[in-house]
């Protein structure tokens, strides 16, 4: 990593970026939830087909996502020219524009907002970076009441949850499940409420339409920001972002700094890739697009959040900076074989899947021993489906090896080596040199004597006892292949 | 051709079968195959789990050992994956240059058996002979890094005697991926399972792929369920004739 000081990691202790326990033990748990595992085994198979169709309908498909890459590439190379001016272009239609350094402060300044207005409730469209940031928490704290209206988030938010996906929030719930939360948590629910998809979406509209019409504040994430005319972009599925964008008299953005585009023309590639890639649609259903404020139509006042948060220490790291590249598609969770079988929740953090394991400890930082995010860039077996289907070309698996990289790095300077480093120190110097590696060879195959004549050994000492718990392993032949070639082809061994 | 075999640790210390096969198989295509004594490992378990400081020591090994052959041929899309795409950028971050240029130049002389038998050696039927119901594993760094497409199943498709059945999800990873098995041996087994479940479901007496490390977790699992299924190396299917079955 880089020994630059070029940012601050986001704090521990607010938002939700960090979980409580390692992946390993969170994972162990979600494996053995077979409803879990039955609910995202049905949910993730359908939007993976999905996608597959609408980006096989494109012949020019790899050449765009060379684009999204590029844009972001180029874009992240001098973020901070886009970002004043998009702070001017916001100011000049009307629009307040903040700076918020960690979590902490833009918490503080959204807070400090709505409390100006003098409400007490607020509707918030979908946002990871809220999220992120803990902003519920904070505002609850501060006697203002924050209601979700996505209806994925409705559901976590009925339910006391956190989401579990990136773009389906609830993906682990089925619909018995959700039926079962609406009739305990929703207000005035009909108590004959099936099922039925149709009849729980007309519940949740009949119960948030009372909420828009009586909210005077709004807070959103953002897509996009595009610096040429101060223009933030919201994509969703249901219009209920739009009725929290246009109905309430103050409107409050929270944005990550890395979602700055510089031009429309930027954006059209965004917003051809991101829905084919995100729910396997040629175009999104619902995009709403503002810049600052317009006298009689839509919100009097517009304040926009520019939320770091640990942004710019990822940045100052020249190979893991990509992962600010991401445009929160999901597409390489809904790949991830890992994803596939523990869901979200073991992540920890609101970004779960490939692209998490690779954010979250970028935005945390993972040099603590303590902390627990140091688990995640383990979490993968590198298969590589993630960096197949990023429509910006993130290259998932290499970040995820270099930071455990970096991982390793940080505990050398510990005055006691790690197990693990001692085993793998021993094994380069091993297989440094042919003759010591050929001497090991004859070492393990001593070993042969230990194992049972099957020629499969079902029980080994720790740490391969974590093979051997549900994988035979294999037992050392009588003769190694440098010992054959010897003796057939007779050259030196 | 003269070929250098790079044998991989793992089928030089547990699978020489696989060695063997390979070299077999290409010296009855009327190639002669050299095995550099040198060798020991490409540093990929290294590099994969964060000791890329220790990995730098076996790639200039590496590239020591393979400076001198004009081909080399290697049975695992994983280790080849590994001398192409890991090799130089590992020297190049320990800023050794002059490391990284010599890791390309042996790096570009690398293929994987399928690629070097389809692309080098432009044979598909290479005069095999296996008389079981056969099915292919695509392994992660085969198909996702070296990008060897339907090369091994080009070949496959050549073998007498041979019924080749196709595996359901069979691009979805078996849950290997080096010390992830061991640090998160659950979920590596819920992917092994599954993965298992589509092998089984084939009623193949074989599953082959073309990396031995994949192969030893496959098959340790099919093992401990005492499954009728057996994994064999793609070496050791093409090297099979009339007369060795």
């Amino acid at each position: 990593m880089a020994a630059a000081f070029l940012g601050i990691p986001a704090p521990p202790g607010v938002g939700q970026l960090r979980g409580d326990r390692s992946f390993p033990a969170a994972a162990r748990d979600a494996l053995g939830d077979s409803q879990l595992r039955r609910n995202l085994g049905h949910a993730i198979g359908v939007i993976r087909t999905k996608r597959a169709t609408a980006v096989g309908e494109l012949d020019d498909w790899e050449q765009l996502r060379l684009a999204g890459e590029a844009i972001k590439r180029a874009t992240m190379a001098r973020l901070d020219d886009h970002l004043v001016r998009l702070e001017a272009e916001v100011s000049a239609r009307g629009g307040t524009v903040h700076w918020a350094r960690d979590a902490n402060e833009a918490n503080a300044i959204v807070t400090g907002l709505v409390q100006a207005t003098g409400a007490t409730e607020l509707v918030k469209v979908k946002s990871m970076a809220t999220q992120e940031i803990g902003l519920n928490a904070a505002l609850a704290d501060a006697g203002i009441t924050a209601h979700e209206t996505d209806l994925a988030e409705l559901i976590i938010q009925l339910g006391d949850d956190v989401p579990s996906h990136i773009l389906v929030p609830a993906i682990h719930r089925n619909r018995a499940e959700i039926r079962e939360l609406f009739l305990r948590e929703m207000p005035g629910v009909d108590p004959s409420l099936t099922a039925e998809p149709r009849h729980l979406a007309m519940a949740a509209r009949a119960h948030l339409r009372r909420t828009f019409l009586r909210a005077r504040v709004a807070v959103s994430g953002a897509n996009f920001g595009v610096a040429d005319t101060g223009s933030l972009v919201v994509v969703e599925s249901e219009g209920n972002g739009r009725m929290c964008l246009t109905l309430p008299e103050t409107l409050i953005t929270v944005m990550g700094i890395e979602k700055v585009v510089p031009s429309w023309q930027d954006l059209e590639v965004f917003l051809q890739l991101l829905p084919r890639s995100s729910t396997g649609e040629r175009m999104n259903p619902y995009t709403s697009t503002w810049s600052g404020v317009t006298p009689g139509d839509g919100p009097r006042a517009f304040h926009l959040v520019l939320l770091d948060n640990g942004r710019t220490a990822a940045l100052g790291d020249a190979v893991g900076r990509d992962a600010l590249h991401c445009i929160r598609c999901s597409a390489c969770l809904n790949v991830c074989p890992v994803y596939e079988r523990t869901g979200g929740h073991a992540y920890g953090s609101v970004y779960p899947g490939p692209i998490g394991a690779v954010l979250s400890p970028q935005l945390t930082g993972i040099h603590s021993g303590s902390d627990d995010n140091a688990s995640l860039p383990y979490a993968s077996s590198l298969c590589g489906a993630c960096y197949d289907v990023c429509p910006v070309r993130i290259d998932i698996p290499s970040l995820l090896v270099r930071l455990r990289t970096a991982h390793v790095d940080a505990a050398r300077d510990r005055p006691l080596p790690t197990a693990e480093a001692l085993t793998m120190a021993a094994a380069a110097w091993v297989m440094s040199s042919p003759t010591r590696f050929a001497a090991a060879e004859t070492a393990s195959r001593l070993g042969r004597l230990a194992g049972r004549a099957s020629g499969r050994l079902s029980s080994l000492p720790p740490p391969l006892s974590a093979w051997t718990s549900s994988r035979d392993a294999p037992r050392p032949p009588e003769e190694t292949f440098r010992q054959w070639w010897s003796r057939t082809r007779g050259g030196s061994a | 051709m003269r070929i250098a075999l790079f044998v991989t640790c793992l089928v030089d210390a547990l699978f020489p079968r696989v060695g063997q096969a390979t070299t077999e198989l290409l010296e009855r295509l009327g190639h002669e195959v050299v095995f550099p004594a040198g060798q020991t490992c490409c540093g990929q378990m290294h590099v994969n789990t964060g000791y890329a400081r220790e990995a730098v020591e076996l790639v200039r090994h590496h590239v020591d050992v393979f400076s001198d052959a004009d081909v080399i041929v290697t049975p695992s899309g994983s280790c080849a994956g590994s001398v192409r795409h890991q090799h130089a950028a590992l020297a190049r971050d320990a800023g050794d240059d002059a490391l990284a240029r010599r890791a390309e130049a042996v790096a570009a002389r690398t293929y994987e058996l399928s690629e070097l038998l389809v692309d080098v050696l432009g044979v598909s039927d290479v005069g095999a002979y296996y008389p079981h119901r056969v099915t292919y594993h695509p392994t992660c760094h085969s198909l996702r890094v070296l990008r060897v497409g339907d090369r091994p199943l080009r070949l496959l498709r050549q073998v007498a005697g041979m019924t080749l059945v196709e595996l359901p999800e069979a691009e979805t990873c078996c849950g290997f991926g080096g010390t992830f098995a061991v640090k998160n041996a659950p979920t590596s087994t819920a992917m092994l399972a599954d993965k298992m479940r589509h092998v089984l479901g084939t009623g193949a007496e074989v599953a082959t792929a073309g990396d031995a490390s994949c192969l030893m977790h496959i098959g340790g699992g099919l093992t401990r369920l005492r499954a009728a299924t057996r994994t064999v190396h793609l070496a050791e299917i093409l090297a099979s004739t009339q007369s060795s079955v």
